[in-house]
């Protein structure tokens, strides 16, 4: 683990989150994603038979994982750990396209921007340094989204792992992901 | 002559970041320097953030537009506007590919070849709007202003409005009523007196308990009524789903009562008869507060809850438990009015049924209820036309529909068709694009083909601007200003749509339109103005703005002004609008037209065997079908689908993703569209999402992309009561097709 100033995290409340897209639609927006391609994603997730049913819906995205694959597994050092905020992030300049990031990511969290770089959610690290929220957090309908540091035990966020069950994705793979859903 | 090639690359060039901005301060063909139509807002730096209000659909959220080098980057919800509250959803965010989609009406355009054939020829103003107002002024003279009508929908109409009622004409209808929320505002007015509005007055945040019938909230993203939504889930609100479709909002349900469709009014005199029988009611509010509740409590008690079980399929133990839920949280549980509620044909007895329900848990004027909403009075600061001296619409011969509180599109299409009361020859249609909008769109091109003049107002080249003679582009909302917007709310507010960008291509705003056509009409008297910003500044000096406010509105898009209390003290009696003045459990106005008094359930026509009852909703990211040629929002839900209960397609050999065609009981068939087998809905039934399947050549993605279910509804039932046009009364077969 790299030890950073902060520790950014996020949460998802499945019990809000309706499924919406609007944090898939802002993030393009701010992000300059093109439309095709996704930073973000929406899960809706139905289990039972008709009429016993239950359905989970969350938003995801890149996990910001502790022990990143990615970053471990990036030839040359263009997956990094930012030393602020504890996210993962890529380094355009120094990003080969080779690929090797996106089949280490359990979460499939990356892919090929058309100008040839891998690209993925940034916890919008540009906004979060000067105390904005991410895009995806300001815009949802439903206040799903929590997005704050994990190592201030005051923070939104904090608060909600402490009084809230909650799971997360993937966790057999090791990744130690900072990525929450509350259930 | 020559024909329209819109050319998209024509288009785009205008529409490019730097072409347009750049050349501003110049002139550009149709922009000459202090041209009224230059936005306040032109400021061409970086970051630039533009308050205005949101179109993509009509809740009208206060939105921030940012705006790099003239080129609009992103929208984001206003946090001072009290219907966004800083938040946005998807179809709001994704208002920029509807102000940069390439297929935008560019040109003014006159119509060369057979109408419908969707071929035209590029034209001036000065041509277009000459011939409009030649085409409406002919028809005015040879039949009377009442051949006149003018179909509209979105904020934009105002002033189309004001022309209208100026030529003296009353056919005046917009869609939103009669195929939408007619019924349910009808169904609470019998009951207590007034409509629910938009927004509708439910205090959400505050219901412990909450019922939805046919509701999807989270599916149809209305702003604020989604947070106060997931607001109450989060505080822990039971909730109630009472639906055929396992909905998003069922799947965050403690109750999910997967009806048969077309039963809920035996639910819901079901659930008021448990109540009654139990005594689990305050009887001394109801003794206060209510008229006729005697004769009620013996009608419904006929609606035990087995022979309810026998109608809807819902299990007499969990009708019981549910109204044990909703009756324990009274007054502080709400039975939620819903919106688009027509159905069945019998949709103003439902939402009575509905509104009584909620008379009997006592939460009028209660926390989590129904609130008392306020708004600001606006009032005109110019002329106004008189109403016409013929006020009677053409849309209701023989005093037909007698609760109609709004003209209806379907009595005008079928005036048209009929010549009954009179003939109608021509129509303007303002942002809405009526074939895939009234039921049975044959009958919507039977009357466009019959009519004198047509005249079309849009942004995109949807299918009615190909049955126009002519074809008046409007910029986006992002691109314009309309009148100001102060709706009743729990605090009251007034909004400002002003424009974030310079109006693209030839396109220009609807005030402007109107203000040329008066001209030609000898109507000016009604619109002294030159721009609008002229005529929304002396409308809040006649509204008593201070001067504050009126920089407030254009710096912040919104002022906001205190509330009147929100609820009624509890235990103060009642003072409704209803000719009793009380809650009317039996209506002497009902009686008196020859309807039910008092809601009655009447078993609906069943699917025959191999059939299917034809459900519609929406999905997320679209608004109707006027999203589906944004490409932002197509990204997220590209096509629809028809969803088919897993089972069901397991017996007929259709699987998940096979291609079917639907085929309807009037042999009308649509498709082939893609199956999505779920367990998510029942057996008897089918569903997808509205707006899709659009043919109009030039819409180059929405075209022939999923498929129109409005095509399949050539059978609809009319309300007695109102007039409004219930569509799920077809029913479909599925047939495989190999692709």
């Amino acid at each position: 683990m790299v030890n950073t100033t902060h520790r950014y995290g996020m949460v998802v409340d499945t019990i809000a989150c309706v499924g919406c897209s609007a944090c898939v639609l802002s993030c393009r927006s701010e992000n300059e994603v093109p439309d095709e391609l996704s930073r973000r994603w929406v899960n809706q997730e139905t289990r039972g038979r008709f009429p016993e049913l239950q359905m989970k819906i969350w938003s995801e995205s890149c996990q910001h994982c502790e022990n990143a694959p990615c970053v471990k597994n990036c030839p040359t050092g263009a997956s990094f750990v930012d030393d602020f905020s504890g996210t993962v992030q890529v380094d355009r300049d120094l990003c080969t396209g080779c690929k090797a990031c996106m089949a280490s990511c359990p979460y499939d969290a990356r892919y090929i921007h058309p100008t040839g770089y891998v690209d993925k959610c940034t916890l919008c690290n540009h906004r979060i340094a000067g105390g904005q929220e991410t895009a995806c957090e300001s815009v949802c309908p439903t206040s799903a989204i929590v997005v704050g540091d994990l190592a201030d035990p005051g923070s939104k966020i904090s608060t909600l792992l402490r009084v809230r069950k909650y799971e997360q994705r993937r966790t057999a793979a090791g990744t130690r992901p900072k990525f929450f859903l509350l259930v | 002559m020559q024909t329209t090639d819109l050319s998209r690359r024509h288009f785009l060039s205008i529409a490019g970041v730097g072409g347009l901005a750049a050349t501003m301060g110049s002139t550009l063909p149709w922009q000459a320097p202090g041209d009224p139509l230059a936005s306040q807002n032109q400021d061409l730096g970086e970051g630039k953030i533009v308050p205005t209000v949101c179109e993509m659909c009509f809740w009208k959220c206060g939105v921030h537009a940012r705006v790099n080098n003239g080129k609009l980057v992103a929208l984001t919800g206003n946090p001072e506007h009290p219907l966004s509250r800083g938040r946005l959803c998807p179809r709001g965010v994704g208002g920029i590919g509807a102000l940069y989609d390439p297929d935008r009406l560019s040109e003014p355009l006159i119509r060369v070849g057979e109408r419908g054939s969707e071929k035209f020829r590029v034209a001036t103003w000065e041509e277009a709007l000459d011939r409009t107002a030649e085409g409406l002024r002919k028809v005015a003279d040879q039949y009377g202003p009442e051949a006149l009508a003018l179909f509209y929908h979105g904020s934009g109409s105002s002033y189309f409005k004001t022309l209208f009622k100026g030529m003296g004409c009353a056919n005046i209808p917009a869609p939103s009523y009669a195929q939408c929320r007619g019924p349910r505002d009808v169904g609470f007015e019998l009951t207590f007196g007034e409509g629910v509005g938009s927004p509708e007055i439910v205090d959400v945040p505050n219901a412990r308990v909450m019922a939805l019938i046919g509701t999807h909230l989270g599916e149809n993203m209305h702003n604020t009524a989604v947070q106060d939504f997931t607001e109450a889930l989060g505080k822990g609100m039971r909730l109630i789903v009472v639906d055929p479709r396992y909905s998003v909002a069922a799947g965050k349900s403690k109750h999910w009562l997967p009806i048969k469709p077309g039963t809920d009014i035996a639910l819901i005199l079901g659930w008021a008869n448990i109540i009654i029988r139990e005594g689990w009611y305050d009887t001394a509010y109801i003794a206060r507060n209510t008229v006729g509740f005697d004769k009620f409590a013996a009608e419904v008690s006929k609606y035990t809850p087995e022979a309810v079980y026998l109608e809807t399929g819902i299990k007499p133990e969990q009708l019981i438990a549910t109204a044990r839920e909703l009756a324990d949280a009274a007054p502080h549980a709400l039975v939620h009015p819903g919106r688009r509620v027509t159905w069945y044909g019998n949709d103003t007895q439902r939402s009575r049924a509905i509104a009584l329900l909620n008379g009997l848990l006592g939460n009028w004027g209660q926390p989590g209820g129904f609130y008392m909403s306020s708004s600001i009075p606006l009032k005109q600061a110019v002329n106004q036309p008189a109403n016409p001296p013929h006020k009677d619409p053409a849309d209701r011969p023989d005093g037909i529909y007698p609760f109609a509180g709004s003209v209806l599109a379907n009595g005008m299409r079928e005036a048209t068709l009929t010549d009954n009361p009179h003939p109608v020859k021509a129509w303007m249609v303002y942002g809405t694009n009526l074939p895939q909008v009234l039921p049975d769109p044959r009958k919507t091109i039977e009357a466009l083909k019959k009519l004198d003049f047509v005249v079309a107002v849009d942004i995109l080249p949807t299918e009615i601007t190909g049955w126009a003679d002519v074809v008046l582009p409007e910029c986006t909302y992002l691109e314009r200003h309309d009148d100001l917007i102060a709706p009743w709310y729990r605090e009251p507010f007034v909004a400002l749509r002003q424009p974030v960008v310079p109006p693209m291509g030839n396109s220009k705003p609807g005030w402007w339109m109107v203000k040329e056509l008066s001209k030609r009409l000898g109507l000016e008297e009604f619109f002294p103005w030159q721009t609008a910003d002229e005529l929304l500044d002396s409308r809040m000096v006649a509204s008593g703005f201070s001067a504050k406010e009126m920089g407030d509105i254009r710096k912040k898009g919104v002022i906001t002004r205190a509330a009147d209390p929100l609820y009624l003290a509890a235990g103060a009696p009642l003072d409704l609008a209803t000719p009793s003045g009380k809650i009317e459990f039996w209506s002497q106005q009902l009686e008196d037209t020859g309807f039910d008094p008092i809601p009655v359930y009447r078993r609906p026509e069943q699917p025959g065997v191999g059939e299917f009852r034809l459900l519609t909703g929406r999905s997320p990211v679209h608004t109707f079908g006027r999203t589906t040629n944004n490409a932002r929002l197509l990204a997220q839900y590209p096509e629809n689908e028809v969803w088919l209960n897993r089972a069901t397609a397991v017996d007929m050999g259709i699987r998940n993703g096979d291609m079917v065609m639907l085929k309807n009981q009037d042999d009308v068939s649509a498709g082939p569209i893609r199956v999505k087998a779920t367990e998510r809905i029942r057996g008897d039934c089918v569903y997808m999402v509205h707006g899709f399947g659009h043919r109009g050549s030039k819409l180059s993605r929405a075209n022939n992309n999923g498929v129109d279910d409005n095509s399949l509804t050539t059978r609809y039932k009319v309300d007695p009561i109102m007039g409004g046009t219930g569509y799920s009364v077809n029913f479909v077969t599925l047939e495989k097709v190999e692709v």
